[in-house]
Formats: structure tokens, sequence, C-alpha cells
């Protein structure tokens, strides 16, 4: 059947351009500005805000620097402490924490689970702002809601965000992003069939034999998604700067929050842009790995 | 191999009655059939058997122990589905060895057994596929390779034939008769087609509202129902049932016609009852012939080998089938004359009277 429209094309192209012209402006143009800028010392103040000069590669020298990166505030150890924070949070914290849930609570109807659900969901659709403060009052050292509770079992009250600060913004972020990963997996579990699983009860596989055998071949490419997904938004993330910062002394300063400070705190826009682009190009790789994926997903 | 016993069985889903006290025993090696109409309690039945749904009361027992509450895997039973399930990451070798593997037996020993039963069940060549790239009855084949590999005591079949179309259905139907016989394991399969259940059973049991209406080999379910739920299940076209009063030797039809009944009736035949007589036991007569219920040609429609007439007596339908390739040309108004020794007499009840 031949495919007919209903707009002519230059009619189609008038009603597509204001969102094009709005893209254009604030994506592709920003693009370009940044790379550009990305090889110059432009600042907002001293000489260079003035008369910017051009300084080649300097910048990204500058960040891969081996004897200064991995300085804590320094690129490197920014770039570390977010492979942590990612793994920590992302892959372990939120992808673990939801599959678990999912498969603790499937094909179950009941009480538990509603609540579960809900808090898990409460948890990721409340805004930054209101978790973040909320968050610091859990954990505030003296009146925090977690030591009062631990001091009921004996443990002496801590200050979570100066002694783990890094393990407290992985336990934070697991608990905010998990509802995403417990709620595509626990879709995916019930799209399959019920008689996949009661033939091998039948057969008489175990537990573990089940998901491992059927269970978890059958996610896979579910499980693929999600990590990717969840990998591209840990990394990008910014909400952690609500309750530290950053600090102390840069120990939980992600990616997002080392580019931030240079561009946007210290102003040095060539520096900060040249850090922009090497994320960018970072989560590049990431989105062509979800997109490899998804497309051999498709042709199977 | 065993045998089954079924006890008071019940199960309940809020206000329906889905299996209500129904107790049944399969004999060792026997080819049983569920029959009913959707809503029955027929696959909920198997399902307990299988132990995929616990009862609310009764018992389940198969060989000499008590099933009723252990799990599936500790039933020694195997389950074919509608669907089929096979496991669609799996190559056929994989699927149908599944089984095995799960029991911990050597690689080597499931790669024998499977060549084995593919060969039994010729699918040999296609061991090395996936599920998706083969027929629905070659699925249909694995599905029941994997549930012959392990020898089960009990194989249980959720109308698995449900998916093929008519013509692998027909084929699949002589296929699973013959395995059966050839590897004699006890079996309950679950269908809603009795034409299907006819032909595999040793014994069908009719079900309808949860409960068991009657148990029997296809012959005598079929010459001889109890009542007329199953009277009017069984057969194509069914048992045709008319209601009539008995008035002395004569029997008053609803449109006030009368048949003279000369023959024996059932001694607690009285009053109101129905009159039930398969298509293939009325003949069509002149209208003027004595002996004759006087009834008004509805159609006729040519079956092949077969013709069946439909005609009206007053508002309620009577079906003849001739067994001739030829339409008869009919007369408008015609007699119809039944066969005294095939027909049947149903109380209010709906049971046969005897």
């Amino acid at each position: 059947m031949q495919r007919r429209t209903t707009l002519s094309r230059p009619m189609s192209l008038a009603f597509i351009s204001p969102a094009f012209l709005l893209v254009a402006l604030f994506l592709i143009y920003p693009f370009f500005s940044i790379f550009s800028m990305s090889f110059t010392n432009q600042a907002l103040t001293g000489a260079a805000a003035r008369n910017p000069q051009y300084v080649g590669l300097d910048n990204y020298a500058n960040l891969f620097d081996v004897d200064t990166w991995m300085t804590r505030g320094e690129f490197g150890s920014s770039l570390w402490i977010t492979t942590q924070f990612v793994f920590g949070s992302a892959l372990i914290g939120q992808a673990g924490l939801g599959m678990l849930i999912a498969l603790l609570f499937f094909r179950r109807r009941d009480l538990v689970r509603h609540v579960v659900y809900t808090l898990a969901i409460v948890a990721w659709i409340t805004p930054d702002v209101v978790i973040g403060f909320a968050w610091f009052a859990f954990l505030d050292p003296t009146q925090g809601t977690l030591n009062n509770i631990l001091s009921i079992f004996g443990v002496p009250a801590q200050d979570w965000l100066l002694q783990y600060p890094l393990l407290s913004v992985i336990v934070f972020n697991t608990w905010r992003g998990t509802a995403f990963s417990m709620l595509l997996f626990t879709s995916a579990l019930n799209s399959i069939s019920p008689s996949y699983l009661e033939t091998s009860q039948v057969i008489g596989a175990s537990r573990w034999q089940q998901f491992r055998d059927i269970l978890f071949p059958m996610l896979q490419t579910t499980i693929a998604t999600d990590l990717i997904l969840i990998t591209l938004w840990t990394f990008n993330t910014f909400t952690p700067y609500l309750l530290t910062g950053g600090g102390p002394s840069y120990q939980t300063e992600l990616m997002s929050i080392y580019t931030y400070r240079i561009g946007l705190q210290r102003f040095e826009f060539g520096r900060g842009s040249a850090v922009a682009v090497t994320v960018m190009l970072i989560n590049l790789l990431l989105a062509s790995i979800y997109l490899f994926i998804s497309r051999t997903r498709k042709t199977r | 191999m065993a045998s089954i016993n079924l006890t008071q069985l019940r199960r309940h889903f809020g206000a329906v009655k889905a299996v209500d006290d129904i107790s049944l025993a399969v004999d060792d090696g026997q080819f049983v059939a569920l029959l009913g109409p959707s809503g029955c309690g027929k696959t909920t039945t198997l399902r307990m058997i299988a132990g995929l749904e616990l009862p609310d009361a009764g018992t389940i027992q198969i060989g000499a122990k008590q099933v009723t509450a252990l799990p599936p895997r500790d039933r020694d039973i195997a389950m074919v589905f509608q669907d089929y399930a096979l496991y669609p990451h799996m190559t056929v070798a994989e699927n149908v060895g599944y089984p095995l593997k799960v029991r911990g037996t050597a690689s080597s020993e499931i790669r024998q057994r499977v060549q084995d039963v593919a060969k039994q069940l010729q699918i040999g060549h296609l061991l090395e596929r996936r599920p998706a790239q083969l027929s629905g009855g070659q699925q249909q084949r694995v599905a029941l390779a994997r549930a012959v590999i392990h020898k089960a005591q009990v194989t249980l079949y959720d109308e698995p034939l449900s998916n093929l179309d008519t013509k692998l259905r027909l084929e699949a139907r002589a296929f699973l008769k013959h395995l059966q016989r050839e590897v004699g394991v006890t079996s309950i399969y679950v269908t809603h087609d009795q034409a299907e259940a006819m032909a595999l059973a040793d014994v069908i049991v009719v079900m309808n509202e949860g409960k068991i209406l009657q148990v029997g080999s296809p012959k005598s379910i079929f010459q001889t129902p109890q009542n007329t739920f199953v009277a009017g299940f069984i057969g194509s076209p069914p048992m045709n049932l008319l209601e009539c009063t008995i008035d002395g030797s004569v029997l008053r039809f609803t449109d006030g016609s009368r048949l003279p009944w000369q023959h024996a009736l059932p001694t607690t035949a009285r009053g109101t009852v129905t009159f039930g007589i398969r298509p293939e036991h009325v003949t069509i007569r002149p209208i003027d012939e004595p002996g004759t219920l006087p009834a008004t040609l509805y159609v006729t429609q040519m079956l092949g080998g077969e013709s069946l007439v439909v005609t009206h007596v007053g508002e309620q339908l009577v079906s003849v089938r001739l067994f001739t390739d030829e339409v008869p040309e009919l007369p408008t108004r015609i007699g119809l004359a039944f066969d005294p020794a095939r027909v049947f007499f149903y109380g209010a009840d709906g049971n046969r009277l005897t």
C-alpha cells in the first residue's frame, strides 16, 4: 500500500521549523560553540576574558596531564570517583536491587508489594530539591533520623557525609533511582508467558535453575537496555551536589559537578568546555553501545 | 507409570465453583480426556493434578503416593501446554534435554536420550534449530519430546492441539494416539473438542460447571449419554432433544402434534420429559405415514459423504443425518420416524430415565 501524506512537503517543513529552530538555538549552536571554545583560554575574568587566545589542545593536555590528573579535585580523580559511583549506585545498587525486588514480588499481589512499589516510585518521582533536603536531614550528624535509629541499637552517631561521603551518595542514588530498573524488570517479567515457568516447575527446576536457565536469558536484552540507560543517567547526575557540594575536599566530585565547578564557578570557560566535550564523548560511546544492543535485538 | 485417584477435589475462585467436589479414578496406563465447555473446570482439575494449583479440599493420589500438597517437581509428571512453552533461547535439543539437565544427568547421556526421543518423534533433523524456526506442528512434537524424555509416571496435556490448523490437528491427533500406545504412560488430556476426545481417549470424563457429569468409554458416552448435557455436547451434530408429554401410549410434543408410542417407556417416565434421539437414527418418511412425527423442512446441507436435513417440529429443531452424497429432493412437510431402540428419555432434572 502506498503511504499517503496529509501534508505537502513544504507545508510539513513549515510546521517543523519552529521546533527545529529551538533545537538549533539551544542544542546545536551550544554544541559547536563549546567545541570551539574548548580550544581557547576564554574566561569570564582576567586578560583572557577580553581577548581569548587560541590555545590548541592545551586544555585537553591539561586534563590528561599524568602528573596531576589523579590529584583530588582534578579531572582524573573525578572520573575515577564517577566510575565508582556509577558502578556502586547504578549497576549494583539500582539494577541489582531493582531486579531483586522485581523477582521477590513476581506474580504477587499483596500489601507488602504494594507498599514497596509505592515507596520506590515516590523516591523516584519526588523533585531533587525536596529529596536533597530530606536526605540532608536524614543524615544530619546530631539531629539526623539515621543516627537516631542507629542509637537504638547502640551504634554511636556518625557524621555520614564527612566520614563516608562517597558511600553516602552511592546509597542515596541507589534509593533515588531503583524504581526505574524495578519497573522495567517487573514489566519484562510479566510479559513472560506463565507456561514457561510452569513447565520448568513441572520439570522440576529449582528456583535458581529457573532464574539461570529461563528468566535470565529471557531478560537479557532488558537488562542490557537498563544497564546502559542507568549508566548514562548516573554518569550525568548532578543531584548529589545538593548533599555534599562535591566535598568534603572533592571526595564526591562527580564529572557533572567537576564540570560545573570549572566552568561555572571558576568561570574558566575554555577549560570547562574541554571537560564538557570529553564528557560528551564518553556519553556518546555509552549511547552507541546502547544503540548497538537495541539494534541487534531488533534484527534477532 | 501409575494410577491417579482424585477424591472430593474442590477449588473455588471466590463465588466461582471451578471444581466442585469431584472424584475420579484413572487406571495405570489409561488415556483419559477431560471434556467440557470453557469454564467447566477441566483445566483447573488438570492444574491441581500437576500441582500448579492447590485444591481447597480433597486429595490427589498418584500411584501409591499422596501428592495433594506436594510441589509439581515431586509428583513425577510431565506436562504439555497449549502454547508448547518451548524456550526461545534454547535449541530444540536443549529444550528436549532440559528435564534431564535439571536432574543433573551427564551430558553424554542427555545427548544420547535426546537423539533417541527425537528419532521416535521424527524431529531428528530439527535438533539444532530454535523454536522460532519451526512450524506449529514441529513445535508441538518438540513439546511432546520434552514431555516423554524423562519417563514421568503421568503426562498431562492442556489442549495441546488447539493451536494447530485443522489438517495438522488431525495429523497430530493420530500421531499422539500412536505415541501414547507406544509409550503407554498414564495420560490426562484436557480438551473442549469432543471429536478429539472421542478419537484419542480410552475414557472420557465430561465436565460442566465444576462437576463430573459422566465417565465412560467414548463408545458408551456416545451411545448412552446419561443426561441432556452430555447428549447435547457429544456428537456432531449432537443428539436431538425434544420436550414432550407422556399421555398414555402417546407422546404429545409442544406444537400439539402426537406420536403414538407402542414401545416400552421407562418406568419412571411421567408427565413432561425430554425425548432424545441422534440425527443418524431418524429417518424421513412421507407426511401421511402412520407412526411418524410431522415436521417442516427447514434446510438441507450437503456435507460430502453425508447430508444433514434440518427440520422443525413446532419451535424445536430436529436434525436428520442421511448417509448419502446426493442431497435429497424433499417436500416441505415430511414425517419423521425414530428407531425406538435408540430413543432416550430424560427427566426434568436432565438425567436419563431407565
